[in-house]
């Protein structure tokens, strides 16, 4: 099973990078660009029973693989 | 005071941590991360760098070293624990002082000398340094915007937990003296207890006027004289 876990700032948090690539997308012409989040995005390959896997990458996402002072996580088992 | 600095995998700050100890006449040894005791010290330091490479954010792996599970004992127990830098961010990431340290607004890496204002004078950090006096010491970092939410950075400031804020020379604590964006320029906080703190500037870098300032002393010889004092009031 592969988990694809994405990880974003929270929206009180500054962006500086989101903010920075956003004005190059600006600046390249791209109209329109009211936002850009800069995240990071994991893969896990792990084996178990679907239920336990989800809590078990909750639980990784909650502890480790994100900091819930300043981001959000969302992840798909397939 | 006998000083434990510990010394992850990455940490770069860490000789100078040892030796600001010492250049105040007080004793500093280097505790690996594999260690599962901080042993006799009176004092633990977590010096700056680059913990595990900043793999995945800045302080996240170390806080899971088998060496953080002793200093969050010694914590609780009402050790004496500065973090520096690198170790302000591992203090953050272990849940042991509140808040989060992010990429620096300007997206650049600081290193430069910056003044600090001393706001709490009522901790082990700070009692030791005199009213209006600014420390110059130096920064080195590419993430250290301090960020709380709204709520805990008001519990924060109702407990009087901000123990130093970048400030001007003259004092001022405006957007010009905040290097990273830190709220309300937030250099240094503490926790409730008042016995772990953390901080980005490097104070151990500034303990001599050959490297430019000993300013850095102050904080270290806060500490010391706080143990002295405990022992003092233990013995009578």
């Amino acid at each position: 099973m592969k988990a694809k876990i994405t990880i974003t700032p929270k929206k009180a948090v500054l962006d500086p990078q989101g903010k920075a690539v956003q004005n190059a997308l600006e600046h390249m012409g791209y109209a329109g660009v009211s936002g850009v989040h800069v995240g990071r995005y994991l893969e896990i390959e792990i084996d178990g029973e679907r239920e336990a896997v989800e809590k078990q990458i909750d639980e990784a996402c909650h502890k480790l693989l994100s900091n819930p002072v300043i981001e959000e996580y969302r992840f798909e088992l397939e | 005071m006998k000083v434990a600095v510990i010394q992850f995998p990455g940490s770069n700050s860490d000789q100078d941590a040892v030796n600001g100890v010492r250049v105040i006449g007080h004793q500093a040894s280097l505790l690996w991360h594999k260690e599962e005791s901080v042993g006799d010290a009176d004092a633990v330091i977590i010096p700056g760098g680059f913990s595990y490479g900043d793999y995945l954010r800045c302080g996240a792996i170390a806080r899971f070293s088998p060496v953080m599970q002793a200093v969050k004992q010694f914590a609780a127990d009402g050790g004496l624990i500065l973090g520096i830098c690198n170790g302000f961010q591992v203090l953050c990431e272990a849940g042991l002082l509140p808040g989060a340290l992010v990429r620096n607004r300007s997206l650049q890496f600081r290193s430069e000398h910056v003044f600090l204002k001393t706001i709490a004078k009522d901790t082990p950090f700070t009692g030791g340094v005199a009213d209006d006096r600014l420390l110059r010491v130096p920064i080195a970092h590419g993430e250290g915007c301090y960020f709380a939410d709204e709520e805990t950075l008001a519990g924060i400031k109702a407990n009087n937990q901000i123990l130093w804020q970048y400030v001007s020379q003259q004092g001022e604590a405006n957007d010009d003296a905040n290097p990273n964006g830190s709220l309300e320029n937030i250099a240094g906080i503490c926790n409730q207890a008042r016995n772990v703190a953390g901080l980005m500037p490097h104070p151990e870098r500034a303990c001599e006027e050959v490297v430019g300032s000993a300013d850095g002393r102050a904080i270290l010889e806060s500490m010391a004289a706080w143990l002295d004092k405990g022992k003092s009031a233990e013995a009578a």
